[in-house]
């Protein structure tokens, strides 16, 4: 009996989740004069117009390359700093840790809208205004912070007797970190990328501000779709399914790990 | 884990500390400088002292702002934290159907927001929205551009849809952590459900919990694309939260002294909060590791 409420619960709070998404992959199946004028649960007239007129026209497909481009950049950046810092706070005490702890922690909470106008003006200054690089660095306010946190936490599982028999087997530093280490917290990496790579995906406010035309991020581009004709809606929905893909694919990866990267590696 | 005592660890550090000081301490103290001047173009700057700081604790733009912003963080906890409770007590433990939700109800939070705002704004139109459609079919009259009330269910029925997961997933890894002697334990003592909810769930859930509360309070709080998308801020200014009105004052209108000041208050206050949440976790952590392994 208590198995079968919960199914429905679950069925039920699913298809809360679902019904949305499934409206917005419906529409972009749909021609924009099936949209605004019957209204059909399914789409009458299948067509892929929608996506084509995005992955032929390079101002639409630009965007998602732009996004990925620095999203990727951005991930690489946040783990290769994040890595030796997330081993010291794991395996050691130092002056000024747990204040530098907090201090990492308060960017992740950090207001974007504050830092929009600052950012703008910085780089704006040294000349990266509108470059994939200046979105990367950017992101890295909250991305590092996040990595740090999830990769501590991974790495607060390994042994210490670890190290220590590396280091007495005549290990360096860097010798033992690569060849012995890394491989151990392979899927705390692998993590962390995730949520690198995620969060720096959903982000929009800070990543519009400082791009104009060279590396515009899709999101931005999808503000453009209204037009001298109205608003093409069909295109708009499909740009909207085709940025829900990339999550949608790898998330089975990190399924079981997805509310440690949510608490920032505290769970 | 006893850690060794090793200043050297510093260098360890040094990227992420020039990393981070880059873009968050500049950017931070060009807000400090805005704060506390005043400019008629050139980048030419006078000393303003406090008076943005005194124009903006008296605004009443400020307060009306501040006063949406804490009920619709109040609503959003009030909604998402019982309801991600009750999802996560329903989530089958095991299997593929464990898999199978846990991949599902994560969609939602790995959709830019953007794209939450567009979904939504779509979903709740009168002409080609699902759930507007069925709303008016129903003759109910809702209208979330021209209405304050449905901007407001619009707004706050979107962000449980994209958040009350994130709540949800985290009590999960909380009750998956509960080892099954327990329940059985409670069984033989005859509990009802809600004895085994209020005594053995709760209590083990309380740490996630906490993590869940303080996270949804946090990024409430600094909620921007989603509503921004859907309603713009409005109708009128009736869903304008802190970091609509910001942008707004910032690059809208670029009134930057006062939006500067606006900021070091915000950001204080967001300092604040985030110092309990970072006190009360570390005690957490702390009072975890003193329990003994085999209890």
């Amino acid at each position: 009996m208590r198995i079968k409420s919960s199914a429905v619960v679950m069925a039920l709070y699913l298809l809360f989740l679902m019904v949305p998404i499934y409206w917005l992959v419906n529409m972009s199946f749909k021609t924009n004069a099936e949209i605004t004028g019957a209204f059909t649960l399914f789409p009458d007239n299948f067509t892929l117009r929608n996506y084509t007129v995005i992955l032929t026209d390079p101002s639409w497909y630009m965007g998602y390359v732009n996004s990925i481009i620095y999203v990727v950049m951005n991930t690489v950046i946040s783990i290769a700093v994040a890595l030796p810092a997330a081993y010291a706070f794991s395996r050691y005490n130092f002056i000024g840790d747990k204040h530098l702890f907090f201090w990492l922690l308060t960017n992740r909470m950090a207001p974007p809208a504050v830092f929009a106008l600052p950012f703008f003006q910085l780089y704006s200054s040294i000349g990266l205004f509108d470059t994939h690089i200046a979105v990367a660095l950017a992101h890295c306010l909250f991305n590092v912070p996040l990595a740090v946190w999830i990769l501590e936490g991974f790495m607060r599982g390994v042994p210490k007797e670890i190290d220590e028999t590396a280091y007495i087997d005549g290990y360096s530093f860097p010798r033992f970190f690569i060849r012995i280490f890394m491989p151990l917290i392979a899927s705390g990496i692998g993590v962390a990328a995730f949520f690198c790579f995620m969060f720096s995906w959903v982000e929009l406010l800070l990543s519009r501000t400082l791009t104009s035309v060279n590396a515009k991020p899709i999101a931005a581009t999808m503000t453009r779709t209204v037009s001298a004709s109205g608003m093409d809606w069909g295109v708009l929905a499909a740009a909207g399914v085709l940025t829900i893909i990339p999550g949608a694919l790898v998330i089975w990866f990190v399924r079981n790990y997805i509310a440690k990267g949510f608490a920032l590696g505290r769970v | 884990m006893d850690k060794t005592q090793n200043n050297k660890a510093w260098f360890l550090v040094l990227p992420v500390l020039v990393l981070v000081a880059f873009s968050a301490v500049i950017p931070l103290m060009t807000v400090v400088n805005y704060a506390f001047n005043d400019t008629f173009g050139n980048n030419q700057f006078f000393w303003a002292g406090l008076e943005w700081f005194d124009e903006m604790i008296h605004s009443s733009r400020l307060h009306e702002a501040l006063g949406r912003q804490i009920l619709f963080s109040a609503i959003i906890l009030a909604i998402e934290v019982p309801l991600g409770i009750f999802v996560a007590l329903n989530m089958p433990k095991k299997g593929f159907w464990s898999s199978f939700v846990l991949v599902v109800m994560s969609l939602p939070l790995l959709i830019p927001f953007n794209v939450v705002g567009t979904i939504w704004q779509i979903f709740g139109r009168t002409d080609i929205g699902l759930l507007g459609h069925t709303l008016a079919a129903l003759g109910i009259d809702y209208n979330y551009t021209a209405d304050v009330l449905d901007a407001w269910i619009t707004v706050v029925v979107m962000d449980v849809w994209h958040w009350t997961s994130l709540v949800a997933l985290l009590c999960y890894a909380g009750l998956q952590s509960i080892p099954q002697a327990y329940y059985q334990a409670a069984k033989i003592d005859q509990a009802s459900r809600w004895a085994v909810f209020r005594y053995i769930e709760l209590p083990k859930m309380s740490g996630v919990l906490l993590i869940a509360v303080l996270l949804r309070f946090m990024d409430s709080f600094m909620i921007y694309t989603e509503p921004f998308v859907v309603t713009g801020g409005g109708p009128g200014n009736a869903t304008t939260f802190l970091s609509i009105d910001l942008v707004k004052m910032a690059v809208g209108q670029f009134d930057l002294g006062p939006a500067a000041a606006f900021s070091l208050m915000y950001f204080l206050v967001i300092l604040l909060v985030s110092w309990v949440f970072y006190t009360v976790m570390t005690n957490m952590d702390r009072s975890a590791s003193d329990i003994p392994e085999e209890l």
